[in-house]
């Protein structure tokens, strides 16, 4: 794993964009991982149909990585001889072998280590500059200065034994002109996004794969003057989240399915006591515990339907690594704005990959929170207006005093049982969502737009769909492709006018139920023939997958 | 008065308890002891010069979570067993504000259980008052962690068997920083005890006992049975764990007033902008 973060950072430096997915065995700590990397000179959202190289420390449990590391007949397979043979699986692919005794040669450098060793070779295979290697080296090991040197010799050792393996794949040129570029993950993206947005106050509790999220919040939270706090369970972070908002303070937690579904009555509440706050729901495969180290879209669902009653709320999808940050900005600034609970679904994929992206643009803030002035004369804090939106009384403010409150109740916020109060609550609460102008943000609109197709997905099966597309139009395949990253409330009007003409509609998501799909279907008249690519996580859709997809799709 | 106006008193104006209070009326069956914990309450907070606008009084769901409509501060009606985490999320996110977390023991104990332990545990500068009647009021009589094990109802026709949950122990072993027991029959008595607890540093926990006329009629004699200054408050946690071997249940006071310093976010804090976070990812 941290030759494979090396790699990838030695990759950046060089100039090249990149994306790393890490896999690893039940173990806590230690024991066999994988670092799967894909290095490009533009940006890259998924993993390629194949690896290039398959480059093994040794064999332990790669069962257990199998299919995750597709190779083919042009791939590489380079591994140390004295671990052993490959798995079938893989020498069945046709790869070609070389060897290299990484253990040996390892040993041949004082406190050499065969992962510097393989790092070497990898750089040289790849034609990266030594100068990009020995930067992503010190980096890591800056720290640890004895290190150092033992390392680099390794990485030497590395380059120099590589010189006699014929089979290469050396990288193009990296782009001349380079424009600012960033290196993260998506829950880095999610957190500074959040910070962005103004999320001064985050409650948390650890769940794979939302945890780092959290961790990157906590010291940067504190240095722009905001707080986390670490809750007993979900039950407490959700609550405390809302509590620390209705204080005026906008608030966030972040969780994966297990946790949103421990969530969802507090979401309600805040649905009803109209009190913003952001969950961030970085879904893995589920039900129950399922696979916490996989990606799955199988949230869907729960975020749009989970609450009892009727219960109007925000559900975004971030669709990239970077778009993690401007979604989960956006989501803050729209749960501001609506005074109103805002989902994200994020990913394992996209929450734990690491990527080489160019610097997201900077999204404009916008009012924030509508607030009550002080001494307000007949303040009422669910007083109907016409947008639906109520001016916010903020504890501390004078003469506003109430109760917020998961009763329904009149405009003044006092508890009623009154069908009239309650249809003009729930109205004024509808209202304000459905009224709302989202502008361009809700979905990302590409492709052929004369196209008499269209393709809709959301979240990370973005990026294979995006690629496998323009892939197949190579083969006469065009559509559009909406990628939604407004879920709830899904703006029907804005998705009809963006199919205008479109007699076929595919809808591609990673879930076994078709949950997109079904949500669709029932909530708008999506125009001709509407047909499902649907399948279960633990596997994200490479783009391969997805072009046989639209070259079957378009022959209907 | 009414809600939306009590906050716009001149802070000039000297304020009695009554200007503590909503112009809302309680749910309540008439004498249920919960109505002493609003006198009380408007009273402590009359004696200390709060400002309404700076208290937020939080709760959970049951009869006597019913209580923040019926002051004149902010107030949050929450969940159920919740309280207690909005509360310590309003406290922290906002420490200027006194947060006054009120709520049942069907509230506290059960549903609630863990945040108590952890709101004991976390020391969040805050006072928690339980009004333990021993009994689900709202929902019609069924036991609660504190009811007796031979207490008969329509869900445990044989009463339930089970010990009574022991809230002041808990709240002792679990880290409350001040830990006393007041009772709704001594409303001056319970004034004083919520002054100190709000006084107090750190998480105040107050028992309250308040009978519950409807279904546990029999609490009506609790008025005979209370012992008022039983406790003599020690910070000494091991001597105020031998005084509980002892509690009969009815001994009023202040058992416990801890040192232990209130929560704090811990670590280096900077006030920075946020775009500075950006170098952490720059190539």
């Amino acid at each position: 794993m941290t030759a494979g973060n090396m790699l990838l950072e030695a990759a950046a430096h060089a100039g090249y964009y990149a994306l790393m997915t890490r896999s690893s065995g039940p173990q806590i700590r230690g024991g066999e991982a994988a670092a799967m990397l894909r290095i490009a000179c533009e940006p890259v959202e998924c993993m390629e149909d194949r690896f290039d190289v398959l480059a093994a420390v040794d064999w332990e449990n790669v069962h257990r990585f199998n299919a995750e590391i597709p190779l083919g007949a042009s791939s590489l397979i380079l591994a140390d001889p004295d671990q052993g043979e490959p798995p079938d699986i893989f020498v069945t692919s046709g790869a070609t072998r070389a060897a290299l005794p990484l253990k040996k040669l390892a040993k041949s450098v004082p406190e050499g280590r065969a992962n510097m060793v393989l790092l070497g070779a990898l750089a040289a295979l790849l034609g990266l500059p030594d100068e990009a290697v020995a930067r992503a080296v010190e980096k890591t090991l800056g720290k640890r200065p004895a290190a150092l040197a033992p390392s680099l010799a390794a990485v030497a050792a590395g380059r120099a034994a590589a010189a006699a393996i014929e089979t290469r794949f050396p990288l193009a040129e990296p782009p001349p002109t380079r424009r600012a570029r960033w290196l993260l993950t998506g829950n880095e993206a999610a957190g500074y996004g959040a910070i962005t947005g103004g999320v001064r106050f985050v409650a948390a509790y650890p769940i794979t794969p939302a945890t780092e999220l959290l961790e990157w919040m906590a010291p940067a939270l504190a240095q722009v003057g905001g707080t986390l706090l670490q809750a007993e369970d979900e039950l407490a972070s959700v609550n405390m989240a809302i509590g620390g908002s209705y204080g005026g303070v906008p608030s966030l937690t972040a969780t994966s399915g297990p946790g949103l579904s421990l969530m969802v009555e507090a979401l309600g509440l805040a649905v009803t006591a109209e009190i913003p706050i952001v969950v961030v729901d970085v879904m893995r495969v589920g039900p129950s515990t399922g696979i916490p180290t996989k990606s799955e879209q199988g949230d869907l669902n729960i975020a749009v339907h989970g609450l009892h009653g009727d219960a109007p709320h925000l559900v975004l999808a971030c669709n990239s690594v970077a778009d993690c940050l401007g979604t989960t900005q956006w989501a803050v600034q729209l749960a501001e704005a609506l005074q109103s609970p805002a989902i994200v679904l994020s990913d394992q994929f996209l929450g734990q990959a690491r990527a080489v992206v160019d610097r997201p643009p900077d999204i404009a803030g916008d009012g924030g929170r509508t607030t009550a002035a002080a001494g307000t004369p007949g303040y009422q804090r669910y007083a109907i207006t016409a947008n639906g939106v109520s001016p916010m009384a903020i504890p501390g403010t004078p003469g506003l005093a109430y109760t917020a409150d998961g009763l329904e109740h009149a405009e003044r916020g006092t508890p009623s049982s009154q069908a009239a109060d309650h249809f003009a609550q729930l109205d004024k609460r509808r209202r304000k969502l459905e009224a709302h102008d989202f502008g361009a943000r809700w979905a990302d609109i590409e492709g052929d737009a004369a196209s008499d197709r269209a393709i809709i997905t959301f979240g990370s099966c973005t990026g294979p769909v995006r690629e496998g597309l323009a892939r197949a139009a190579a083969y006469g395949v065009a559509a559009r492709l909406v990628s939604l990253r407004l879920l709830a409330p899904l703006p029907v009007t804005q998705l009809i006018a963006a199919l205008e003409g479109v007699t076929r509609v595919l809808v591609i998501e990673q879930n076994h139920s078709a949950q997109l799909y079904k949500y669709l279907r029932a909530e708008c008249d999506l125009p001709g023939r509407v047909t499902s690519v649907h399948r279960p996580g633990a596997l994200q859709f490479s783009p391969g997958e997805i072009h046989r997809h639209l070259v079957e799709w378009s022959r209907t | 008065m009414n809600e939306a106006d009590s906050g716009t008193i001149a802070p000039a104006v000297l304020r009695g308890p009554n200007d503590y209070k909503s112009d809302i009326k309680p749910v309540w069956c008439p004498g249920c002891g919960d109505f002493g914990v609003v006198n009380a309450l408007a009273k402590a907070m009359a004696k200390m010069t709060l400002e309404p606008k700076d208290v937020a009084v939080v709760s959970g769901i049951g009869c006597s979570s019913r209580i923040p409509a019926y002051m004149a501060s902010y107030g949050f009606h929450g969940i159920h067993g919740r309280a207690l985490a909005a509360g310590t999320g309003l406290k922290v996110a906002r420490p200027d504000l006194t947060v006054i977390v009120t709520g049942g023991d069907g509230d506290g104990y059960s549903i609630g259980g863990n945040h108590f332990l952890h709101a004991c545990r976390r020391n969040v500068d805050m006072t928690y008052i339980v009004m333990d009647n021993r009994v689900y009021g709202m929902t019609k009589g069924q036991p609660s962690p504190t009811t007796e094990p031979d207490w008969d109802s329509k869900l445990s026709p044989d009463g339930t068997g089970l010990r009574e949950f022991q809230p002041l122990v808990i709240a002792l072993t679990s880290g409350a920083n001040f830990i006393a027991r007041g009772f709704t029959g001594d409303p001056n008595g319970l004034a004083e005890l919520i002054e100190q607890a709000v006084r107090h540093p750190g998480f105040s926990f107050i028992e309250v006992l308040s009978p519950c006329v409807t279904f546990r009629p029999e609490q009506k004699e609790w008025k005979k049975l209370v012992k008022p200054d039983a406790f003599k408050p020690t910070p000494d946690m091991p001597r105020a764990a031998r005084r509980m071997l002892r509690d009969t249940g009815f001994d009023l006071g202040v058992l416990y007033a801890g040192e232990r310093p209130a929560f704090a976010p811990r670590g280096p804090r900077a006030l920075r902008a946020p775009a500075e976070l950006e170098a952490r990812f720059t190539l």
